[in-house]
């Protein structure tokens, strides 16, 4: 792709992204850095891209180094983002964190 | 790359709108997380089984590790910690994304664009911030140095003059297509990031880590563009974009300017910490 289209996916995303999480509530505001945060685990594709095409002794180990890296941002966001959000579920009014619990467990 | 590993970033992209559109509604938000880690999931195993890619199996094995260090993290974590294992993950994230920017420019070594070889610069001293500065929020939170204010003594003056040096070799290397320069930039750029979150109290280090993920948004876009993948682009530019907004919310919800809650305690005795 030429310079002019990435550029427009680039202002295309800008918006996208400030308009998809205008009217975020407040209590959502850890859980939605944390998902966000796990997008950018995304460079693991980058990483894993470079890395197939390394040539050298250091281009591989510089590659691997951001693929782990990479692998812990991804996943390990994912992962505590999904913890703080099953703790939300606790949290509502009704239904005391216990049972919520319980319930996460027999699933 | 063909149409149809395209294709399956393309899904990939629009499964991140989707999340972050989740993550912002109480109802929809565990969903949310659970599209994104699918699209994220797919391009992953998509890039994997790419033909022709080389280093197939350390590459595996090395997702592999990541993994194992990361889920246990996660999962055993105390909730009361959440705040910086997230910082944690977005600081390495930040580093996972200067090391492909500058692999890549060590690669091509004379890369013929300014475009591509700015946007190495950019992702080398940004993510090196994000990366520092993150390490920095963690050890505040978890107690390892104090959660109040700390002003160096001429920080007035150092903190700009590494911004300045840092942003001058980058620029010195951009245009004698110098590899070391780079990396000198990227190593100053490092102190930096200490440089930058020591001043903040330890009430205002949330503000600070979602600023942080914003920047990693923008390094990891800088890759992209480094590598010419549009997937990367959309992610990072979305991340940088919600995070920037989202950094001004919790700032908001706070009460406290930005500003303030960055550079508040250079101006004298502070509320926060």
């Amino acid at each position: 792709m030429n310079n002019i289209e990435l550029l427009t996916v680039f202002m295309l995303a800008v918006f996208v992204g400030f308009e998809v999480i205008s009217k975020v509530s407040t209590i959502l505001h850890t859980p939605l850095m944390s998902g966000a945060n796990a997008i950018h685990g995304i460079i693991l594709v980058g990483a894993i891209l470079i890395t197939g095409v390394a040539s050298t002794g250091v281009e591989l180990g510089l590659g691997l180094a951001a693929v782990v890296l990479a692998t812990a941002n991804m996943v390990g966001g994912f992962v505590v983002t999904d913890r703080m959000l099953e703790m939300f579920k606790g949290r509502r009014p009704g239904r005391d964190a216990g049972q919520a619990g319980m319930k996460e467990g027999a699933r | 790359m063909s149409n149809g590993v395209l294709f399956a970033y393309f899904v990939t992209a629009l499964c991140f709108i989707l999340a972050l559109k989740g993550l912002s509604s109480p109802k929809y938000a565990r969903y949310g997380n659970l599209i994104g880690a699918f699209g994220a999931a797919l391009a992953v195993v998509v890039t994997l089984t790419l033909h022709g890619l080389g280093h197939r199996l350390p590459i595996i094995i090395a997702i592999v590790v990541g993994t194992l260090i990361a889920v246990p993290a996660a999962r055993l974590v105390k909730m009361t910690e959440i705040p910086q294992m997230v910082a944690m993950f977005n600081g390495v994230g930040g580093a996972a994304a200067a090391l492909v920017s500058l692999n890549e420019y060590v690669k091509q070594h004379a890369v013929d664009s300014g475009g591509v070889a700015a946007a190495v610069v950019f992702s080398g001293i940004v993510g090196s911030v994000s990366f520092t500065g993150s390490l920095v929020t963690f050890a505040k939170l978890q107690g390892i140095m104090t959660g109040r204010p700390i002003v160096l003594p001429a920080a007035r003056v150092v903190t700009p003059v590494v911004a300045l040096a840092s942003l001058g070799l980058g620029i010195a290397g951009i245009a004698l297509t110098s590899v070391p320069l780079v990396v000198v930039c990227a190593v100053l750029a490092l102190l930096l990031g200490v440089l930058f979150v020591l001043p903040v109290g330890g009430a205002d280090v949330p503000v600070v880590i979602s600023l942080l993920n914003a920047f990693t948004g923008l390094t990891v876009a800088a890759s992209g563009y480094v590598l010419q993948n549009t997937l990367l682009i959309v992610a990072g530019t979305l991340v940088g974009a919600s995070g920037t907004l989202l950094t001004q919310l919790m700032a908001q919800a706070m009460g406290r300017p930005l500003t303030g809650i960055l550079f508040g305690a250079f101006a004298g005795p502070t509320t926060a910490g």
